[in-house]
């Protein structure tokens, strides 16, 4: 029988759970992308850029950023935790790493939506 | 149990003396590879930024990523990905107790080593 006292803030089977997720969401996009490349592989730039100006792909291509940066901060957030004892120094990589990903996502979405 | 707890242990972890088994190597690398790509995003979206505002930008960026330390630069982010999808797709096999027995885990280990190793050379050597 195990017996333990379970602990803690208990987000961590959510943000396991969100890692797993959104890995899958990024494993689906990236394999409909290359198919996508290869039977495509003489289109050239309008190719390309009509592709990735659809309604739809836009909004793929934005839930997969969404994904990708959902999934990045639970695996930097877990390297902090792992190597970075200081509270203070933690706090602040935490910061950094979420403002790095805020400005990634607003970078990501006006590349993505052409503004 | 409490005997386990008694034992003597090393209080200091000397890293270059540690010596990790196949899995715990997959292990590192992908976390590795993943704090890699992390610094990596904003020059992947530039990239994308590039590669889809117009023909000439799309010309010049093809003229940048040209580059041959540009383009090794690419194929190491290449392996980084596919690295870290390997693994992780042999972390989710594990999730559902697919392959956790020691033999096989050791095994898919390899196997994520190999096939993305091999992987960024087929593409990479293809992409060059």
């Amino acid at each position: 029988m195990v017996n333990r006292q379970v602990i803690g803030a208990h987000y961590g089977l959510r943000d396991w759970l969100l890692q797993r997720v959104t890995a899958v969401v990024m494993v689906v996009y990236t394999v409909g992308l290359v198919a996508a490349l290869l039977l495509a592989h003489n289109a050239g730039y309008e190719g390309w850029k009509s592709l990735m100006g659809y309604t739809w792909m836009r909004v793929l291509s934005t839930v997969t950023i969404l994904a990708l940066l959902l999934h990045a901060w639970v695996g930097i957030r877990d390297i902090w935790m792992d190597y970075v004892q200081p509270v203070g120094i933690r706090l602040t990589l935490h910061v950094l790493t979420i403002l790095w990903l805020i400005g990634s996502f607003v970078y990501g979405i006006t590349v993505v939506w052409g503004v | 149990m409490q005997n386990a707890v008694q034992k003597p242990r090393p209080k200091h972890l000397d890293l270059p003396k540690i010596k990790l088994p196949v899995p715990g190597f997959v292990s590192i690398l992908h976390r590795v590879s993943g704090a890699v790509m992390f610094l990596a995003i904003p020059l992947m979206i530039w990239l994308l930024a590039g590669s889809i505002s117009s023909q000439a930008k799309f010309d010049s960026y093809r003229a940048f990523v040209a580059f041959p330390l540009v383009k090794l630069a690419l194929i190491g982010m290449l392996w980084a990905f596919l690295h870290h999808t390997c693994a992780g797709i042999r972390f989710l096999l594990l999730d559902v107790h697919v392959g956790i027995e020691l033999g096989a885990a050791r095994a898919s280990a390899k196997a994520v080593l190999v096939v993305s190793l091999l992987l960024t050379v087929i593409i990479g050597g293809a992409l060059w």
